[in-house]
């Protein structure tokens, strides 16, 4: 697999990573998004982790990363679907994964992102975030 | 019995494979799924050190016992630069310019049992084993 | 390792049957005959078994860890093992070999044996006893680690206070094993139920040191790393004031003195009320 695919649903992107990653595959990621953001000019991205077995330093790290650079690009970061097994992992290593928001699936995911949204522009743009 | 599994460290589809070898065992042992997460995450840890800062090394898989409780070792080796102060390299958010921070200190968190043996010009051996409970 | 077998080897051989009669009748003479725990005839069984093993065994002239006692070491084992699990002491199940002595002794003075003879079967009994001791232990051992972890799972129950909220009642003192466990249900049940909000209800802790508030700490944010929030009820005034002491940081989790205030704040950030019926019915 070369690259993770990045979806757009209106406003926003969602990206689903199911491999295990390595080092170049998440770098490339991080780079494909943002030139997606800033293509798209999307106000939020929504990356699902429900597949992922394993988030160690680097990956986090790299969460952490695109999180700060979608935010200067004006868009929100939501992380969904961490596993127990992970999130227990994660806090042991020392990783709290700050600026990134973190929501239970998908569904609650795109709500958070709509929510934001609504809040920061008015209800108007929130009815466009489907099209 | 232990069970022996050795791999060359040369490129990040080797720590990928460690990873999944790791898993393998540590499902064979019964660890709980969250004790395999933390193995595997500290395998993930000090292979990518091994082979970012160590230039490539190798890692060996074993099954261990002791007084009758099982357990999985994992050793990491490699003949780099090595690691002038251990110590420093051990606290949380050290980085040597490319990310080692948390690396280190983190993999130690994650198992029961931790050593290293690393300084400058003789490369690093690292060897942690985490027991069942 | 007994030198000249041959006395007590033939002993064996010969009188098999009568000392295995006299063994049992020493094991239910002891005061630790335990016949509430087990039965004659599986006491007899398990006798009967062993010396079954024995004259081969003596017979190797080796000492009690060869291959040779394997089959003896074997039943000891089990023996040991089930008497640690009914709940027998360790001298109790030791005394189950040593009550063999007498028999034994009795007949090899009647057959002459030299006073190291005698000496040296003794040592070889001796060792057997003390053998079932040591596993006896370890059996004890694992027996308490099992009821250790049951008593971890009974108390952490992980109650869904309503479509979207759990509440976790901690009880007693938090140890690294205990929060473990806490999480682990904790983060599984929010994961089953989707539940957003997960109230944990410390009223029942008596101290937090700072080990435990590190604990707890942990626990809330690997809660917010799935995606819920948790809410800490039951903080005790002596309880707030260790955690300012001790210069704890709870972040920005939100913290209510009781669970019934902490559930009505769920709630509300669920965009829920809780309304009298029959003001309903008034509207209506």
């Amino acid at each position: 697999m070369d690259r993770i695919p990045i979806l757009r649903m209106g406003k926003f992107l969602l990206v689903t990573i199911q491999v295990d990653m390595h080092d170049r595959l998440a770098m490339q990621l991080q780079d494909d998004l943002t030139t997606q953001i800033a293509k798209l000019q999307a106000r939020g991205v929504l990356i699902d982790i429900t597949s992922l077995e394993i988030v160690d330093s680097f990956m986090g790290r790299m969460l952490v990363n695109i999180a700060l650079m979608a935010k200067v690009l004006d868009a929100q970061t939501v992380l969904v679907g961490m596993k127990p097994a992970v999130a227990i992992t994660l806090v042991e290593l020392g990783l709290s994964l700050p600026g990134i928001r973190t929501a239970l699936n998908v569904d609650r995911g795109m709500a958070l992102l709509q929510a934001s949204l609504s809040e920061e522009t008015g209800a108007g743009e929130a009815d466009d975030a489907g099209s | 019995m232990p069970v022996r599994e050795q791999i060359e460290i040369h490129e990040q589809s080797d720590v990928v494979r460690i990873r999944h070898s790791v898993r393998t065992l540590a499902i064979e042992l019964k660890f709980s799924v969250v004790d395999q997460t933390k193995i595997v995450t500290a395998a993930s840890e000090l292979g990518r050190n091994t082979l970012v800062h160590g230039h490539g090394g190798r890692c060996s898989i074993e099954s261990v016992e002791q007084d009758g409780r099982a357990g999985i070792r994992l050793s990491f080796e490699d003949q780099g630069p090595g690691i002038a102060d251990i110590q420093l390299a051990l606290k949380d958010g050290y980085t040597s310019g490319d990310g080692m921070g948390l690396g280190l200190g983190g993999a130690k968190r994650l198992m029961s049992e931790f050593e290293i043996v690393s300084s400058p010009g003789n490369g690093t051996r690292v060897s942690v084993i985490r027991w069942k409970p | 390792m007994v030198r000249n077998v041959k006395p007590v080897v033939e002993l064996l051989e010969r009188s098999q049957a009568e000392i295995l009669e006299e063994w049992l009748k020493e094991q239910q003479s002891a005061i630790s005959r335990r016949g509430d725990l087990i039965s004659d005839s599986e006491l007899r069984e398990q006798s009967s078994g062993l010396l079954a093993h024995m004259k081969a065994a003596f017979a190797s002239g080796s000492q009690i860890d060869a291959p040779e006692w394997q089959p003896i070491r074997a039943r000891l084992e089990d023996v040991s093992r089930k008497r640690a699990t009914l709940g027998f002491s360790p001298s109790e199940t030791a005394m189950f070999v040593f009550s063999m002595k007498q028999p034994i002794m009795k007949r090899l003075k009647q057959n002459s044996a030299t006073l190291d003879d005698i000496f040296e079967v003794t040592d070889v009994l001796d060792k057997l006893g003390l053998y079932t001791t040591e596993v006896f232990q370890k059996a004890r051992e694992q027996v308490i680690s099992r009821q250790q972890a049951e008593m971890l799972e009974l108390s952490t129950p992980v109650v869904q206070l309503w479509d979207g909220v759990l509440a976790l009642p901690l009880i007693g003192t938090l140890d690294s094993r205990r929060t473990q466990a806490v999480m682990e249900a904790l983060l599984e049940r929010i994961v089953e139920t989707g539940s957003e909000f997960a109230i944990i209800d410390i009223t029942g802790v008596p101290t937090v040191d700072t080990l435990t508030a590190q604990h707890l700490i942990k626990t809330i944010t690997a809660t917010r790393l799935m995606g819920a929030e948790c809410i800490i009820s039951g903080i005790r005034p002596q309880i707030a004031q260790t955690i300012v002491h001790l210069g704890v940081d709870l972040g920005d989790v939100t913290t209510k003195s009781s669970l019934a205030g902490a559930l009505d704040l769920a709630l509300r950030k669920l965009g829920l009320t809780v309304t009298k019926v029959s003001n309903l019915k008034a509207k209506a």
